[in-house]
Parts: structure tokens; C-alpha cells; sequence
């Protein structure tokens, strides 16, 4: 178990070097995008793009800008190139945000798939059933940003039952939080719910059939305990895994989408605007922490199956 | 998208038996056949495949309503000029930067955008460029997934531990992060790869980064099924009769991922059509002015607050197109895999 546990660590270490080498990569080949211009801004002279580019270390070998700007990342002074602000402090300001939006989104689809999964399941092949199996692929076929504006348009803007943007911090006001958080959740679940549902609803009718809940029956259980305590309950295991590998996903980039429409200003709007500034170091950094969310997650969603499960083997 | 995991095939099992329609085991007819006559039973997924070829034909017909309809092009400007709706001359744009809304009439069916270009025609053009992205990038996602899986499950070993590695890294990446990153790059500079050049806006940029961000999700379930595949006996066989790796390859394991590739095709149409339209929201896929229905919505959303039914029609047009794959797509997957459950009705 022990060298189990080694082995996934040092591979994943191995894949966050590689993660880190294809990003800064991506943004060294492109032509155009020589950060002593940014720096130096409209006005500049020769010489002070000379002077930029030893005092930045552009000058450089590729492979010693890089270990240069990783050693920054890691010691946590990256800068900038656009605006000289300090990246860490940057996100760390945004890591709120988008941590209230994913995990508040998470919570909701999950709650939400399981009671529909559950309940097409239990009504498999009724009219409740198709309706709600037709719906769940119209959620999933919904692009978030598409739906997070007309929910912010309509919502929040001309009929203002809900604000219309904004982030209101949990500590100075809960209430208003989840208020001002309801309609990006909703937007960002929409999809999940779809995916989970149908997952959940397939997982229940083929648990339905297993002995031990004919046994369960047989022994007299109610209809509702049944389903709850053994139906349910093991038909929520993929789920869970799926949950936990879904939710790093979410913080490291589909978050993207539904900051950006809902003006959140969170991380992922913040990688989306670094991006379209070609300012490298934050997001390299962006891409560092959100890589090192879902490799971790994939890693201890590993371990803890290994753990959990003799069955599989330890490789 | 979730995957259904590969379920066996048990005998005794009342369940299965149970489910099992009698009219499926008719002797003499082989998987595909069987396969189809299964889709063909399937109404509802025969039906959202017939809106599919329907939409497709209609972004086929763009340049007719655009000559002979709507009289302009998707790139031209009407700003200063007037139309005349139910007898009463309008402004296409108002004096205040409002564009007109639908106008159900030839010109103008869906009414103008910021610039007075003809909404309707930039659709169907838009429809054309990311019915073309999203259908490109799954056929070379299918293809590189193809040669990266079968080579992998194949040769086992130093290969396999290779590929396997750069998967994970493409796969570790969020997706959409990966789109933006290489998107933003490849449209300012280009791709240069020895003497093939594509220009920073060429419709091809998009097509690749996509196929890239989802060979991951393709080529690992088929990397697993090459793996079982080559113990077959049949591998065995044809290793015995003197055949090479290669001919091992295309003739005795290629057909049998076939099926496989069938079922992943239409769903991977439709995530690669969403992902089109949520890069170029971003600005990293396709590059305005070129139309296509991810441009045309983030065009739409920035002035949403004016003109609401610039966000509206794109969408809903997306939103048909890529639910019409999906409805198909599940009804193929049940064709192929009757166990299932995951159904529209019968």
C-alpha cells in the first residue's frame, strides 16, 4: 500500500513538471508575443527595451526563463507581465469566489441529480420519466455561458427578481451570498444535473435486480427504506467518484465561463483575461494550481478506491 | 461526457433475460444488422436524427436564402440604411446604436446585429462554420485516437508507457483552459509545422486545438479494448498464419473498434460543437468577423441588454443542433448495447 501511495505521488509530481514545461511551451513559441513591448508600453526606445529585457531576464535561454519563472511560482513573487501586480495576492483575492461558486454548485447538482435520478428511476418508462430524461438532455446540451447570460439578462437585469451580477463575500453577509450566487449556481448545475441523473437513474435500475435487495424485500423492509438505505446507496458510489474528479474540473476552468458572463471575478475570468492578454505568469500559475487540483483529486480518488476496495489491484 | 461502464453479459441472469426482446435474437443477422434494426424501432432518436440532417441542410443552403432571400452576405454592413416592415420605413440600426429584431420578412428574417449585418444569414454561414468544426475535430479526434489507442493496446510496453503519459498530461489539463491557452496562441501566430503553413484564422486552428483536448477521452476506452482484443484467439490465429503487426492491426482489430467509434461519433460532434462556441465566447476559436454561432453569441451577449434576440436565436440554434446529436447519439448507443438503460422511451 505503502509504495502504492509513492508510486501515484511521484507520478504526479512527474505530470505537474510535464503540465508546467507544455504550458510555458505554448507561450514561448508564439511569434508577436515578446513581453519587453508590454512592459515597456507605447512610448518606449530601444534602449529601454534592452534595458526591460536583461532586468526581466528575456535575454535568456528559453530553459533558464523557465526555471527562473517556476522558481517565482514556487517561491510565490510572480509578477505580471501586463500590469505588475502581484499574482498570488491576485488569486488569492479570487480563490473565494470561485471556491463559493464551485462548491455551492457542486452541492445543488448533486442534490438535485439525486432526486431526479432517483425518482425517473423509480418511474422508469412512465411519462414522468421520459419528460424529465428529455429535459436532462436539453440541460446537457445547453452551453452555460448561453444560459447564464439570458438568466442574468431576464433574472436579474429586467425583471430583477435576483441581482444582476456581483459577489457579496460570505462572511459579511450569508444570506446575501447565496443570493447573489443562486442564478451562476443554477447556470453552472444545469449540465450536471443532466449527466448525473441519467447516470444515477441507469446505476438504480441495474442495483434494482441485485439479490441482496430481493433480500431486503424478503425480510419485510418498507418499500422506502429499501430504496433509500440499499438501492441508493450503493448505486451512489461511481457518482461520488465522478463528484469528486467533476469538481476539481470546475474550479480549474469550467469555471471560466460562468465568472466570466456572471462578472464573478473569480480565478477562471482571471485566467480567461490573462489569457487574452498572452500574460504569461499568471496563467502559468492558474494552470499550476488547477492541474494540481485535478491531478490530486485523480490521485487520492485512487488511493482511497484502492484502500476501500481489496478488489482492485494495487498497480 | 459520462460513459456508460462496459457491462457484461451474464448468463442466468433473469434481469437480462427478462430484458431481453426475443425479436433480437433472429438467427442469421449479424450485430450491425441487428444494431440498426434496433435504431430503426428507435422513433424518437430516428426523429432528433431527421432535425439533425434537417439543420444541416439548411447551413448547406445559406448562399441561396442569402442571394435570393435576404440579398446581402454575412460580412456586409447596412448601418445607414432603411427598411420598409408592415408598410412603415425603419432604421435597420437606430440613431442610438439599437439593431432591428425580427422583421419575418425576407430581408432582415431575424433582424440586424450592432454592425446591420442580417442575422439570419450570418446563422446559416455561422451554422456552416461550426457544423464543419464540430464534425471536423471529431474526425480527427476519432483518427488520432484510432492510431495513438491501437498502437498503445497493441504493442503494450515502452510504447504504450509513452502514449499513455502524454494523455495524461492532455488529460490533467483542464479542457477548456488547454482551448483557450493554444487557442489564443495559434490564432496570433499561426502553425508552422515544417512545410505545411495555416494561417492564424484558417478554420483548421479550432479544429485541431479541439480534436487535441478530447483524444484523452477517446483513445484511453480504446486503448483498454485493443488490449483485450489482441489475446482473442482470432488475433492468435492470424499470428499464426504468418501476418505482421501492421496487417494484425487494420484487418483483424480496426473492425472490431468499429462499433465503438459509431457510438462515440455523434456525441463527440456535439461536444465539440459546445466547445467551439464557448472558445470563440472567449475570443480563442473561431475569429470574428467570420460568423459562426459561438461568435455570433458572444457578439449577441455583449449588447444582450438591447438587442436580446441576437443572444436568443444563435443560441437556441446551438442548443437544437447539439441536442439532436445527443438524442441520436444515445439511440445508436442503445442499438449497439441494448443493456443500456439510458433511454428516451421506446
Amino acid at each position: 500500500m505503502a509504495r502504492f501511495v509513492v508510486r501515484r505521488l511521484l507520478a504526479m509530481i512527474a505530470v505537474l513538471f510535464a503540465i508546467s514545461v507544455v504550458t510555458f511551451a505554448i507561450f514561448n513559441v508564439i511569434p508577436n508575443s515578446d513581453p519587453a513591448q508590454r512592459l515597456a508600453g507605447r512610448n518606449q526606445t530601444p534602449g529601454q527595451l534592452e534595458a526591460i529585457r536583461r532586468q526581466w531576464g528575456f535575454d535568456q535561454p528559453v530553459y533558464v526563463q523557465y526555471f527562473r519563472t517556476m522558481e517565482k511560482i514556487l517561491t510565490g513573487d510572480v509578477v505580471s507581465y501586463s500590469n505588475q501586480i502581484d499574482v498570488d495576492r491576485e488569486i488569492l483575492q479570487d480563490i473565494p469566489r470561485t471556491f463559493s461558486l464551485a462548491i455551492g454548485a457542486a452541492i445543488m447538482w448533486m442534490s438535485f441529480a439525486v432526486a431526479i435520478g432517483l425518482y425517473t428511476a423509480v418511474k422508469a418508462g412512465r411519462l414522468a420519466d421520459r419528460v424529465l430524461t428529455v429535459l436532462a438532455l436539453v440541460g446537457i446540451s445547453m452551453p452555460v455561458f448561453w444560459v447564464g447570460a439570458l438568466m442574468n439578462y431576464y433574472l436579474g437585469f429586467k425583471w430583477k427578481i435576483f441581482p444582476n451580477g456581483g459577489y457579496v463575500p460570505l462572511t459579511q453577509d450569508p444570506l446575501d451570498w447565496a443570493y447573489h450566487l443562486i442564478l451562476p449556481w443554477t447556470a453552472l448545475s444545469l449540465l450536471f444535473i443532466g449527466v448525473y441523473s441519467r447516470v444515477l437513474r441507469s446505476n438504480v435500475l441495474d442495483t434494482i435486480n441485485d439479490d441482496y435487495v430481493r433480500t431486503a424485500r424478503a425480510k419485510g423492509l418498507s418499500e422506502r427504506r429499501v430504496m433509500l438505505r440499499h438501492v441508493l446507496r450503493n448505486s451512489l458510489i461511481p457518482i461520488v467518484t465522478l463528484w469528486g474528479l467533476d469538481f476539481a474540473a470546475v474550479i480549474g476552468g469550467g469555471a471560466i465561463l460562468t465568472e466570466t458572463v456572471f462578472d464573478l471575478q473569480g480565478v477562471g475570468q482571471y485566467a480567461a483575461e490573462s489569457v487574452s492578454q498572452l500574460d504569461i505568469p499568471p496563467v502559468l500559475t492558474i494552470v499550476m494550481f488547477a492541474a494540481f487540483f485535478v491531478v490530486a483529486l485523480n490521485t487520492i480518488v485512487d488511493i482511497l478506491y484502492a484502500a476501500l476496495d481489496p478488489r482492485i489491484r494495487l498497480t | 461526457m459520462a460513459t456508460e461502464p462496459a457491462t457484461e453479459f451474464e448468463f442466468g441472469d433473469p434481469a437480462v433475460l427478462a430484458a431481453h426482446d426475443p425479436r433480437d435474437s433472429v438467427a442469421g443477422l449479424g450485430p450491425w444488422r441487428l444494431a440498426l434494426r434496433r435504431l430503426r424501432r428507435n422513433r424518437v432518436a430516428l426523429a432528433f436524427g431527421g432535425l439533425f440532417v434537417l439543420i444541416v441542410a439548411v447551413c448547406l443552403a445559406a448562399p441561396l436564402w442569402a442571394d435570393h432571400v435576404a440579398h446581402t452576405d454575412p460580412f456586409q454592413n447596412h448601418l445607414t440604411e432603411t427598411i420598409v416592415v408592415d408598410g412603415q420605413p425603419q432604421d435597420v440600426v437606430a440613431p442610438d446604436g439599437v439593431p432591428i429584431g425580427p422583421t419575418w420578412q425576407g430581408r432582415f428574417f431575424l433582424g440586424a446585429d450592432g454592425n446591420g449585418r442580417d442575422i439570419a444569414v450570418r446563422l446559416l454561414y455561422g451554422g456552416r462554420t461550426s457544423l464543419l468544426i464540430g464534425a471536423g475535430a471529431a474526425l480527427v479526434t476519432i483518427l488520432m485516437s484510432i492510431v495513438v489507442g491501437t498502437l498503445a493496446g497493441y504493442f503494450r510496453g515502452w510504447v504504450d508507457t509513452v502514449i499513455s503519459r502524454v494523455l495524461d498530461i492532455i488529460w490533467a489539463f483542464p479542457p477548456l483552459l488547454l482551448g483557450i491557452a493554444l487557442g489564443t496562441a495559434l490564432s496570433l501566430g499561426g502553425l508552422k509545422v515544417g512545410p505545411i503553413e495555416i494561417q492564424g484564422d484558417s478554420r483548421l486552428i479550432p479544429i485541431l486545438i479541439i480534436a487535441l483536448v478530447y483524444v484523452p477521452y477517446m483513445a484511453r476506452p480504446l486503448r483498454g479494448q485493443v488490449l483485450a482484443l489482441r489475446e482473442k484467439e482470432f488475433v492468435e490465429a492470424a499470428r499464426a498464419q504468418g501476418a505482421g503487426p501492421a496487417q494484425i492491426m487494420f484487418s483483424e482489430i480496426l473492425p472490431n473498434l468499429a462499433s465503438t467509434i459509431v457510438v462515440f461519433f455523434p456525441l463527440m460532434v456535439a461536444n465539440a460543437i459546445i466547445l467551439e462556441a464557448a472558445l470563440s465566447f472567449l475570443g480563442a476559436g473561431v475569429r470574428p468577423p467570420n460568423p459562426s454561432w459561438g461568435t455570433i453569441l458572444g457578439e449577441g451577449i455583449e449588447r444582450i441588454v438591447t438587442a436580446p434576440h441576437q443572444t436568443i436565436v444563435p443560441g437556441l440554434m446551438l442548443v437544437l443542433t447539439v441536442l439532436s446529436l445527443n438524442v441520436f447519439g444515445d439511440g445508436v448507443r442503445d442499438a449497439f448495447d441494448p443493456r443500456a438503460k439510458v433511454r428516451l422511451g421506446r
